[in-house]
């Protein structure tokens, strides 16, 4: 069982050509995942230490019901992602096609291993792999993409060099890089001005690569001109896994006290302000991709909203924002990619009309964009309910009121769409055979979009049961 | 050997190591203020890519002077040593780490090359302010 975790990790950056394995390769991870995830919440977190050495000197894998949460939903997501390239790979040469499987198991493999390491320099090296695997995948989509991708680069290299300093100034106090190990020495050494700086660096690091308004500036542009199902998946996963880590830096790792609460409390305004700017920002884009990109931001502002107002309610509603988020923003990328050639421009006006041409997926975008909104009884309205429910907990109404008011923005700048969508005429409408022949899209694009936004609704419906039996396992002890 | 995993606060060595490290620990801010400053201000992509070199450099200067010992010894054993008790050796887990982060700096120098060489091959120029003219018209 314990090599059934690791193995598809190790194994799946040597798979290389065939497509097939790039879809097989995920979905035996999802299967480890899940059954890593069963066991975790049988009979409580379980270790692996890779090479046979314990720790502090080796390092560790660790699967508690958090982690092992968030390698099935990566897991989920690479698995219908990659179904969903396949199309878009037999646009592609062989070996670009090549290059691509390789690049995007590389990239899910890194993202597997932040969930599941014990250890906080093995999660810089797995931040750096899913980095890298990251700014090849957005380089291919063009002239634009290349350009944009350079300065993602640029700037997600000082975010990691900002947590390996972190990392130094802990280290440097506790000898030991190892995540349990530091939360038992921590709170001895006490919180010297090393272990503030520590943490500063470590926060402001991972909160770039979650694109955190203000820290959010590579985001639109790297998101927008990479190739569809790049996007789909990046958008959908890369920032939910840092999210997870600052999540579990924050609240496993580090002792609650001076330096953590006032980054908490910083943090807190600092995503009250990410959620109104963010919605603000994807109410002014007319590209539909800018859009989803601004919209992410504001979307990443209520889990670093529900991070740091820390109590349980918000923190379940913060988790299950992450799934929620992550399932419905794959599926609307999906869904705008996938439309037929000659809306590739959009705009929201492209969209004019376009419930007549592809019915299926507009209805998945539509589910999805509810989601997000936060109408019942999708997965959006929960994880706000929650969130909400944390805000008026911790009696910090400010915030309960900044959800709100976002909500509302959100509901503004995805209607405008989908008004398009079912009411604006079909500028194809006036030849008839054209609108009528056309197909949909094919089925390996609409499945994982549907999919997706089934699972939109089925986290809605059965929430109870996603918090009862992993969430409320997940949380740390308050 | 890894008995000196965990400095002891109280250690004299450490003290030893505060008192005469701290211009280590000087130049590794140095270097890292030197990187950001870099840049934040050239317009240069190379320039940049430079400077965020430098900065990657400033990381490592800390770690391993974390791993500093006054009078330390490679971490390595040697049959005559074994039979002494007070050998006292460099700690060897900083260096380890940053053998890491030195490979993933050089391959992230060298996806950022292969990127630069694609613009350049475009647009002409590496230089962000002609770049973004290019890319608006």
């Amino acid at each position: 069982m314990i090599a059934a975790l690791v193995v598809p990790l190790v194994g799946r950056v040597s798979a290389r050509l065939a497509h097939g394995i790039t879809v097989v390769a995920p979905a035996v991870a999802l299967v480890c995942a899940v059954m890593a995830l069963r066991v975790a919440l049988d009979s409580g977190p379980w270790h692996y230490y890779l090479g046979g050495w314990a720790p502090p000197w080796g390092i560790e894998y660790v699967v508690d019901p958090l982690g092992g949460g968030m390698a099935v939903l990566v897991a989920l997501l690479a698995t219908l992602v990659a179904i969903y390239a396949g199309p878009h790979l037999r646009a592609l040469s062989p070996r670009r096609a090549a290059v691509f499987n390789s690049l995007f198991l590389l990239l899910t493999s890194g993202l597997l291993g932040i969930t599941l390491t014990g250890d906080l320099f093995n999660l810089y090296v797995f931040v750096e792999i899913s980095s890298l695997a990251a700014y090849a995948l957005l380089a291919s989509g063009g002239e634009r993409a290349i350009v944009a991708t350079f300065r993602y680069l640029l700037i997600g290299t000082i975010a990691a060099s900002f947590y390996l300093l972190g990392i130094g100034y802990l280290y440097a106090l506790t000898g030991t890089v190892n995540m349990a190990d530091l939360a038992m020495r921590l709170p001895q050494a006490g919180g010297g001005s090393a272990m503030t700086v520590g943490v500063v660096l470590i926060v402001v690091g991972l909160a770039i690569k979650m694109a955190v308004f203000p820290l959010h500036g590579w985001m639109p542009d790297a998101y927008t001109y990479a190739p569809p199902p790049v996007t789909m998946f990046i958008a959908a996963v890369m920032s939910k896994v840092s999210a997870y880590a600052l999540l579990r830096v924050l609240f496993f790792v580090l002792p609650r006290t001076g330096a953590v609460e006032t980054a908490l409390s910083v943090l807190s305004w600092v995503a009250a302000g990410g959620v109104l700017a963010g919605s603000v920002l994807a109410l002014a884009q007319t590209d539909v991709r800018r859009m989803l990109a601004y919209s992410s931001v504001g979307q990443m502002g209520y889990v670093v909203l529900g991070l740091s107002i820390g109590n349980a309610a918000a923190l379940t509603g913060a988790l299950l924002h992450i799934m929620g988020h992550a399932v419905a923003k794959a599926s609307l990328f999906g869904a705008v990619a996938s439309l037929p050639r000659d809306t590739v421009q959009a705009d929201i006006a492209g969209f004019a009309g376009a419930s007549r041409r592809a019915p299926l997926t507009m209805a998945a975008f539509t589910l999805a964009a509810l989601s997000l909104v936060g109408m019942p009884p999708t997965a959006g309205f929960f994880s706000k309910w929650y969130l909400l429910q944390g805000a008026i907990e911790a009696d910090a109404w400010l915030f309960a009121a900044v959800l709100l008011v976002s909500s509302l923005l959100s509901a503004v700048y995805f209607f405008r769409v989908i008004e398009q969508i079912y009411f604006a005429p079909d500028p194809a409408a006036a030849e008839p055979d054209r609108s009528r022949c056309h197909p949909e899209v094919s089925l390996r694009l609409l499945g994982p979009v549907i999919t997706l936004s089934a699972a939109v609704l089925l986290i809605g419906l059965f929430n109870g049961w996603f918090v009862t039996t992993v969430i409320r396992h997940a949380l740390p002890e308050l | 050997m890894f008995g000196n995993l965990y400095p002891d606060p109280n250690d004299g060595t450490r003290m030893n190591l505060i008192a005469w490290g701290q211009l280590q620990y000087a130049l590794s801010a140095v270097l890292l203020l030197v990187g950001l400053y870099g840049m934040l201000v050239q317009t240069n992509f190379v320039r940049k890519l430079m400077a965020m070199n430098v900065m990657q450099v400033g990381v490592i200067v800390l770690f391993v002077s974390l791993a500093v010992r006054t009078g330390g010894t490679p971490p390595i054993e040697i049959e005559h040593q074994a039979a002494q008790t007070d050998v006292v050796y460099a700690n060897p887990l900083p260096h380890a780490l940053m053998l890491t982060a030195i490979v993933v700096s050089v391959s992230t120098t060298g996806v950022a090359l292969a990127l630069l060489i694609r613009i350049h091959r475009r647009f002409d120029t590496v230089d962000e302010a002609e770049l973004l003219d290019r890319l608006r018209e």
